[in-house]
């Protein structure tokens, strides 16, 4: 479904990708795991088109997603939930979800993700006329995923929706995530808590200073030593 | 004072405000979502009052399709002004785009003196809005009365725009946020230049209204204006709609009553919104409506 080919993307001459391949197929969970600086949010900021690569190809369906602006992906149905949330902090949380959805014109269809997005989030609907900013942060983290959704993607891409949470939200996000997969979409995952997104993915990478180092299923990912010692918090040799 | 003299002051304190608030609405919502000081605003409003004379005066138009004209006009005179010294600075630093903007005033103002001259002109206002009216013992313009209620509907018609429609919350979510609104689907060249072009129709009200309460036009006439109407928008919290209308009004009121009740300081009224400005700088520097900038995240 989403295929990137030999992906390079400079910042003023440093290189934060260099070279990478990867290839998300519809109905995945692909993750990407990595340190600070490893070129995760890169990756996704260059597939939505807020960044220009120096060379490489992104093809979603066989299409050229470099050729595309940003503002049309969510008509391709792509869409990223990105890094520390970026709600509309003055808009109240409705707004916030219709916004999702700015692109769609079939009402009865945005009607019914409202609804899907409400039965998922419930909280979301007790507080629909709130102003986003009131929210708190774990709420927040589900409206940027809920406006995500009020787009209808097929693909959806998040850049590290757990950070900042409390464990037991942290449980509840991943298992959201499961859930907005079983109904059809495909997810591409950025995450620090590899271990989570390991447990969860189809498949992943494992990236480093703009490298991918290790690919594999996530059950792989989560046995190899390597992944272990460097981002499962456990120690070569325990 | 009387009470009939005082309320005449209120009545052209009222009027004079809300020109200001409908000036001062364009700056407000091109600072919200480009934070940018858009310095040929002033001009901008100037440029109507010259599109409504020549419509008037020169092509013998009548007036209720000349207005509506310049208001066209006016707007896409904004949405030129942002398409060529704005849009090309989209991701240049800040300063640079503020020099730009000054060099558009400059150059509306000295292409309007190379094109039109810098006599003045008399504005052309048909006799239906300066018909005096007795009011008791006082006698009242009409267009005193006209003004406010034209700049309610405006106001009205702009809240219900910004609020209750889609291109509304796309300007309100670009101003926040750049990138979130464009992954959203939101195209943000179109909703700036729409912004630009909505401010600029407002300030085309306000310069057709302000052409026929003071009728002399002139290429520099918008400077004073736009100065004091940025003050209003600063005054009431830059960014912020409501605060640009409630700024306007102050100084629109103000101005008249420093004049009315102190006539010795008459010579000082264009001071009197600096001086304002300077209070509420040292007082409340966001303005009345003006927030903190940090927020959750």
């Amino acid at each position: 479904m989403l295929k990137i080919e030999d992906l390079v993307v400079a910042y003023g001459g440093i290189e934060a990708l260099k070279g990478i391949s990867l290839e998300v197929e519809e109905g995945q969970i692909v993750t990407l795991v990595g340190a600070n600086g490893a070129g995760k949010s890169t990756t996704l900021r260059t597939v939505i088109g807020l960044v220009k690569p120096v060379r490489g190809r992104v093809l979603f369906k066989g299409l050229n997603l470099l050729e595309e602006k940003t503002h049309h992906m969510a008509r391709h149905q792509i869409t990223l939930v990105p890094e520390g949330r970026r709600i509309f902090p003055k808009l109240t949380v409705l707004e916030n979800l219709k916004i999702g959805a700015f692109s769609r014109r079939d009402e009865k269809g945005i009607k019914a993700d409202l609804e899907w997005v409400f039965s998922l989030f419930p909280v979301l609907q007790e507080r629909s006329w709130q102003l986003a900013g009131t929210l708190s942060g774990g709420e927040q983290q589900m409206l940027a995923v809920g406006r995500a959704l009020m787009s209808r993607p097929r693909l959806l891409m998040m850049d590290e929706p757990s950070l900042g949470l409390a464990p037991l939200l942290v449980k509840e996000i991943f298992r959201i995530i499961q859930e907005i997969n079983r109904q059809g979409v495909t997810i591409l995952l950025i995450e620090q808590n590899a271990n989570a997104a390991l447990r969860i993915a189809d498949r992943g990478y494992v990236l480093e200073t703009g490298r991918i180092v290790l690919e594999g299923t996530g059950r792989e990912l989560l046995a190899n030593p390597q992944v272990k010692a460097a981002y499962l918090g456990k120690r070569k040799g325990l | 004072m009387t009470l009939d003299l005082f309320l005449q002051h209120l009545s052209n304190g009222i009027s004079l405000g809300s020109l200001y608030a409908l000036i001062a609405i364009g700056y407000t919502m091109v600072y919200g979502i480009l934070r940018l000081i858009n310095f040929a605003h002033g001009d901008i409003f100037m440029m109507a009052t010259y599109f409504a004379f020549f419509g008037i005066a020169t092509f013998q138009i009548p007036w209720f399709i000349t207005f509506p004209l310049v208001l066209v006009l006016t707007a896409a005179l904004g949405m030129g002004v942002e398409a060529v010294a704005y849009r090309p600075l989209r991701d240049a630093p800040k300063i640079s785009l503020l020099i730009s903007a000054i060099g558009a005033s400059f150059f509306l103002e000295n292409l309007t003196i190379v094109l039109f001259g810098g006599v003045p002109k008399p504005f052309p206002a048909p006799k239906l809005f300066t018909d005096v009216v007795q009011v008791g013992t006082v006698a009242i313009q009409k267009l005193t009365f006209y003004i406010p209620v034209v700049t309610i509907l405006a106001l009205l018609g702009l809240g219900y725009l910004i609020n209750r429609t889609k291109t509304g919350m796309a300007m309100r979510a670009v101003s926040m946020d750049y990138e979130t609104a464009q992954v959203m689907g939101i195209n943000i060249n179109r909703t700036i230049a729409f912004t630009f072009g909505l401010g600029s129709l407002l300030a085309a009200v306000g310069g057709i209204m302000w052409g026929m309460k003071f009728p002399q036009i002139q290429p520099l006439m918008g400077v004073i204006p736009g100065l004091k109407c940025f003050i209003a928008a600063v005054i009431g919290g830059i960014g912020n709609i409501a605060g640009a209308v409630i700024g306007g009004f102050i100084l629109g009121i103000g101005e008249i009553m420093l004049v009315a009740f102190l006539p010795n300081l008459t010579g000082y009224r264009d001071a009197f919104a600096f001086v304002l400005l300077i209070l509420i700088l040292m007082s409340k520097p966001t303005g009345i409506l003006g927030e903190k900038t940090a927020e959750k995240v």
